[in-house]
């Protein structure tokens, strides 16, 4: 094997009513290959009937020669030419000749056809339906679910409802912490500096209070949830789907919805409410703490004046809220496992959508609760 | 050109403190088809991950064409695994990109060729595995033995000095995994490459492999390696005869 490797060419002879292809160089991928158009154009502009290759100049060759054999018989078999292959190597032959053995299935290959507009705008709304009734369907299924639940009868691991129920709840503490007591801390911060204006600082204890007992608290303890723990249901769901885990309870007779989902619903709808108790009381410290250190309050006015603001209406009000977030984050994290494609990128999908139509669907019924609840003057 | 192309030296692979196999001394020949074998759970997987650099060896040493493979930089081993073709258990196909897109990728890396020169070295390598047509499937549209041949297209993508193969015939119907053993030996022949084989199925021992080794994990060692049909016939070795007769002579012994 010589180390210097020589370009690839290919030169024409013909004479005789025999075509000549001499193949000079080494054929190989590393190199570049040479352009094969014009053997093509040549041949079509020829009388001869027989095509001789010929290998006197060859070098090393791989599967760069093959491809430009494959294209020269695949011509000759359309024109009824002669191709005389004697003088290539053995293995090159053989791998011709492996090339064309096993015939091109009839209709395996895939028809690209272009589409009118009206077809794809049809298409697309089709699509729209067919996922709003998989919504409802799911919908459907987990209230079933949920009902056979409320009988006793519902078939799922206890163990892996205590898992669940640990994972969403006491493992998100430090995330929650943090953020709650940032939150009130900018509440505090904003109220500050406008209320000292008027005299009337200490009222930023009101704005804390109400901010987050009824708000903040909920919906940031639901955002969280949806990215972390939404994601994560969806990710775990999307995998099993293909991995065929989920046909194989199914086939057991197992209701994956049941099984799967349930446990994960009930944790939600149990923690986050629970946890946004704990983010309204971390984000109450937060504000607190800013007022303290600005305002010339003491701590025990700051802290009557935050009993006095919130009553018991403002928090069972934002639990409600921390209730129908739990419900619906596990929804979305759920439906989108459930109903993942077959592949690895399907996976990475479900689980961005997750988190999307989680946080839209608890930014919308935030918005459609305070309007009821201002209706009802709550 | 009488050099062995892989030995394998003094090799000792475990995972943490716990040893697998130790003392692995054997070579393979240029050409050889060359059958790691051994009852469940000896190592032969992991001897593989080893000879593909997934996995360092806890002692001992692999050298390709008198080269060392472990001794040698992360560059240079990645260099040297450029000239492997890879079949995994179960094809591990990109689930996320088409057949042709699974076979061009190594090629768009590693080459300077045209895309359409690529694409026509796709549909070479699929019509060689009997796939001709194939190019725009996704993994998840075709049949498992399609998978594996789809997964040998990938293999042999980058004309490879040597293939690797772990248990091609797994999960593959008598027909299927006959015909697969014929493929592989016709492009050993054609591409005039050694074809190194992790497997337990006798049928295709013997009708593929010229050479080979035996793991036991009992004395968690090798205790041959030659050609498995000498090694039926005249091994002095109970358990690696046992196991190429399929237990038979364990059978004779008890009556």
């Amino acid at each position: 094997m010589n180390s210097s490797s020589q370009i690839a060419e290919i030169r024409l002879q013909e004479e005789h009513g025999v075509f000549d292809v001499h193949l000079l160089g080494d054929w190989v991928i590393e190199n570049q290959l040479p352009d094969t158009e014009f053997v093509f154009e040549k041949l079509a502009g020829s009388k001869s009937s027989s095509i001789d290759i010929n290998t006197k100049g060859l070098g090393d060759w791989d599967s760069g020669l093959i491809t430009f054999l494959v294209k020269l018989r695949n011509y000759t078999d359309k024109e009824n030419l002669k191709l005389n292959l004697s003088a290539l190597p053995e293995g090159a032959q053989r791998l011709l000749n492996l090339a064309f053995a096993v015939e091109e299935r009839e209709g395996a290959r895939k028809s690209l056809k272009k589409e009118s507009i009206f077809t794809r705008v049809g298409v697309s709304f089709l699509n729209v339906l067919d996922r709003a009734h998989s919504l409802l369907t799911f919908l459907g299924e987990i209230t079933q679910s949920f009902g056979r639940f409320l009988r006793g009868k519902a078939n799922y691991q206890r163990s892996d409802l205590w898992v669940t129920i640990q994972e969403t709840g006491a493992e998100a503490f430090p995330i929650v912490s943090l953020i709650a007591f940032l939150v009130g801390a900018i509440l505090a911060f904003v109220g500050v500096v406008q209320l000292v204006k008027f005299g009337a600082g200490i009222y930023v204890a009101d704005l804390v209070a109400i901010g987050v007992v009824r708000e903040m608290g909920a919906i940031m303890t639901g955002i969280i949830m949806a990215g972390r723990t939404g994601a994560a249901f969806a990710a775990q769901l999307g995998t099993m789907k293909v991995n065929e885990e989920i046909d194989a309870l199914t086939t057991m007779g197992i209701d994956p919805v049941d099984f799967l989902v349930l446990p994960k619903l009930i944790a939600l709808i149990v923690m986050l409410p629970l946890l946004s108790i704990y983010a309204n009381i971390l984000g109450v410290m937060g504000g607190a703490s800013v007022a303290l250190a600005i305002l010339d309050v003491s701590a025990y006015q700051y802290v009557v004046q935050t009993i006095y603001s919130v009553d018991l209406v403002d928090f069972a009000g934002g639990l409600f809220k921390a209730t129908v977030y739990g419900v619906l984050v596990a929804i979305a994290g759920c439906r989108c496992g459930m109903q993942c494609g077959n592949s690895a990128a399907a996976v990475g999908l479900a689980t961005t959508a997750a988190v999307v139509s989680g946080i839209v669907a608890i930014v919308v019924s935030n918005a459609i609760m305070n309007v009821v609840y201002t209706v009802l003057g709550i | 050109m009488t050099e062995p192309h892989i030995i394998v030296e003094n090799l000792t692979m475990a995972y943490g403190d716990f040893v697998i196999q130790r003392d692995l001394d054997f070579s393979v020949n240029r050409g050889d088809v060359f059958v790691i074998m051994g009852g469940s759970g000896c190592g032969k997987s992991t001897l593989l991950k080893i000879m593909i650099g997934l996995k360092s060896p806890a002692t001992g040493d692999v050298l390709y064409e008198g080269k060392s493979f472990w001794k040698a930089s992360d560059e240079e081993r990645e260099k040297m695994s450029r000239k492997f073709g890879i079949l995994f258990q179960s094809g591990a196909l990109w689930s996320s990109m088409t057949l042709e897109e699974n076979i061009a990728l190594s090629l768009k890396q590693y080459t300077e060729l045209t895309k359409k020169e690529i694409s026509e070295l796709c549909s070479l390598k699929l019509a060689l595995v009997g796939l001709a047509g194939f190019e725009d499937y996704y993994p998840n549209e075709i049949s498992g033995g399609m998978k594996k041949r789809a997964g040998l297209a990938r293999a042999i993508a980058m004309d490879p000095e040597i293939l690797f193969f772990d248990e091609p015939s797994a999960g593959l119907d008598p027909i299927s995994s006959r015909l697969l053993d014929d493929l592989i030996l016709e492009l050993r022949d054609s591409l005039g490459a050694t074809v190194v084989v992790v497997t337990h199925e006798l049928a295709s021992i013997f009708a593929i492999a010229n050479n080979s080794v035996f793991l036991d994990p009992d004395t968690k060692t090798m205790l041959a390696t030659a050609d498995p049909k000498y090694l039926r016939d005249h091994s002095d070795n109970f358990t690696v005869r046992n196991f190429l007769l399929r237990g038979e002579l364990q059978e004779q012994n008890q009556t």
